[in-house]
């Protein structure tokens, strides 16, 4: 057993979870999809076919070849705007979850390492964050920094960035006294390199978990932001603001509001079922000898 | 017991303050001038501004400021909304009682059907009710609740035609509000077919509430109910024959459902963010929706107070379901003060 890989090991946990295998797949076909976008797009996603306007699925009557899934109401390709979509979502999950991520590691390597008033100042600032409904913080930042996909994008990862925080703590208070880190510190381990070469590898499973949730989460309040008009302004292909335009006409053209928010959907099922198997595979608990 | 509270409240009190600078200090960070952002009003002559400055406080010091803020809170002068032109306090708490009778209404539904789903699958552990059961779950918890909204309004007022798309009751009716809570007063005004039609018009949007919160109960039903029939009492009590329904109904369950109960409490933030999405889907008239459009409309006295008072009611309830924990469960209280 002690000659395997810790990430061959780690794959043989998560491959047993089949549910977060076909998670890890669709996730990757979601990334072909995005990266593939510009050649696989049949149509422009912002242009405008004046003579399709709200074309229905090509399998219903009425329904058009070169429009698959479709058109929406100023006759934009549907199946285009949905793979562009794919692109801002992911897009969106990379950038906040790196920019909290990397955020929250460092004020939780701080507040864990230091301990005293700088913990207790850094944590108090993490609890006013956590007071507050996630969304309804995400909101009034937009309002402050003006609506936007960027200013979203920080707003999400400033909301998510004290869950970061709160582990890395957790996980450096826990480590710190070990004799490893001793080992380390008396060898004359700079205290940089005590917090990012010595601890935080030891500390990485559980971030590995809430970087998935956080991705995941991002996605759909980035996506609830763009359906308040908060967040990407159209005509951006975004798959929240598409359902914002798409809302008046839910009970005439079922389309153009069930496609993007399917895609939502499957796109955080994916990454949730990932989510699941990873946190299986990390915890020692569910781990069988 | 009384160190326990305190240590609890030791946590909160700086947390209120880091809310009321947070409150505080969102006006002064918007872009623009804040005294005409405050005023609302266009076209202000240089002695109006002046006197508005003044009547502001923008001209003292920040510290004084932040304390002429804190005085006026501790007196409930939460600013006038520039929409309304009412006191802010006054439209908050006219606003929620239709938000707290979605939450509640979406708390039961998600319990009374979470927590069932979830013992049944511990029960049925790899079957496949488990897989099915927890399949949905997941899916739930992914659900981006503002898309199942407008779906379940194609289904059920669209196609079907069952329910109302928006709103809290039918135009038909009118009667005087005494809880604030349309069901009730419906019932208490005694006018026929009312109660029902507040009720068709409450069942969506609870739904809509429910589904993340009721994916977060039978999940974690599901797991501490797993955890409960391993431990040695469970055990003990079938060795000595007792029936496994009661085995199940008086020694897992009581222990299994005491995390599941503080995990209700403390999702009361994430309903408050999924009122906002449900309430502007639904047109409810309650406070998130409020939220969005006063964002909307820039009436930053209204999002400032609104911003506090939902911050602190979440934070109370939050308290509120520790102290809970502690009460019913000894060892939280001596043990994990921390």
């Amino acid at each position: 057993m002690s000659d395997i890989h810790p990430i061959r090991e780690f794959w043989l946990y998560f491959r047993e979870n089949r549910g977060a295998v076909l998670g890890l797949y669709v996730f990757m076909a979601l990334i072909a999809l995005a990266i593939l976008a510009p050649l696989i797009a049949p149509h422009d996603p912002t242009a405008q076919a004046r003579d399709a306007l709200l074309v229905p699925p090509f399998w219903q009557e009425g329904g058009r070849i070169d429009y698959l899934l479709g058109t929406d109401a100023i006759g934009r390709d549907i199946l285009s705007r949905l793979l562009y979509g794919a692109r801002f979502s992911l897009f969106i999950g990379v950038v906040v979850v790196t920019i909290a991520l990397t955020g929250g590691v460092i004020v939780g390597l701080w507040a864990g390492f230091y301990g005293g008033w700088v913990d207790s100042v850094i944590m108090r600032i993490m609890d006013v964050i956590l007071a507050f409904p996630s969304l309804l913080l995400a909101l009034v930042l937009v309002a402050i920094l003006g609506p936007g996909l960027l200013n979203a994008m920080i707003a999400i990862a400033l909301v998510l960035q004290p869950h970061f925080a709160r582990l890395t703590r957790a996980a450096v208070m826990a480590e710190k006294n070990r004799e490893y880190v001793m080992a380390a510190r008396v060898a004359g381990a700079s205290k940089t390199r005590l917090m990012f070469r010595t601890i935080l590898p030891n500390c990485l499973g559980p971030l590995i978990v809430q970087a998935t949730l956080s991705f995941s989460n991002a996605i759909l309040d980035a996506a609830a932001l763009g359906f308040l008009g908060m967040g990407a302004q159209p005509p951006t292909p975004e798959w929240g603001t598409m359902l914002a335009e798409a809302r008046e006409f839910i009970l005439r053209a079922w389309w153009v509001v069930t496609l993007p928010g399917l895609a939502i959907l499957i796109t955080v099922l994916a990454i949730n079922l990932m989510g699941d198997g990873l946190r299986d595979a990390f915890d020692p608990k569910m781990k069988r000898s | 017991m009384i160190r326990f509270i305190l240590g609890k409240l030791a946590y909160v009190i700086p947390t209120f303050f880091g809310i009321t600078l947070v409150a505080f200090g969102f006006v002064r960070v918007l872009p623009g001038d804040p005294v005409l952002l405050l005023a609302g009003e266009r076209g202000l002559t240089a002695e109006r501004y002046a006197m508005l400055l003044h009547q502001l406080g923008f001209d003292r010091p920040l510290w004084q400021q932040y304390l002429d803020y804190l005085w006026k809170l501790a007196h409930g002068d939460l600013g006038i909304s520039l929409v309304t032109k009412k006191p802010v306090l006054t439209e908050f708490f006219a606003l929620f009682p239709a938000t707290v009778e979605l939450g509640l209404c979406a708390i039961i539904l998600a319990t009374a059907i979470g927590i069932p789903l979830g013992v049944m699958a511990a029960l049925k552990r790899g079957t496949m009710f488990d897989q099915i059961t927890m399949g949905a779950a997941l899916i739930g918890y992914s659900m981006p609740i503002f898309w199942w909204g407008l779906l379940l309004i194609i289904f059920f007022s669209g196609i079907l035609g069952w329910t109302p798309v928006s709103g809290r009751i039918s135009l038909m009716f009118y009667f005087d509000r005494v809880t604030g809570f349309m069901t009730i007063d419906a019932l208490l005004s005694g006018q026929k077919g009312a109660f029902a039609s507040a009720l068709q018009h409450l069942i969506l949007p609870s739904i809509v509430l429910a589904t993340i919160l009721m994916a977060v109960i039978a999940r974690q039903s599901r797991s501490a109910m797993l955890e409960v029939l391993g431990e040695d009492y469970v055990r003990t009590a079938r060795a000595k024959g007792m029936r496994p329904f009661r085995v199940v109904a008086v020694h897992a369950l009581r222990n299994a459902m005491i995390p599941v109960i503080t995990t209700i409490g403390l999702q009361v933030g994430t309903l408050m963010a999924g009122a906002i999405l449900t309430e502007t889907i639904f047109s409810w008239p309650g406070i998130g929706k409020a939220m969005v459009d006063s964002i909307g409309r820039r009436d930053y006295p209204a999002v400032q107070g609104g911003l506090l008072l939902i911050a602190g009611i979440v934070m109370v309830v939050n308290l509120a379901v520790d102290l809970l924990y502690g009460l019913i469960n000894p060892r939280i209280r001596h043990g994990g003060g921390q």
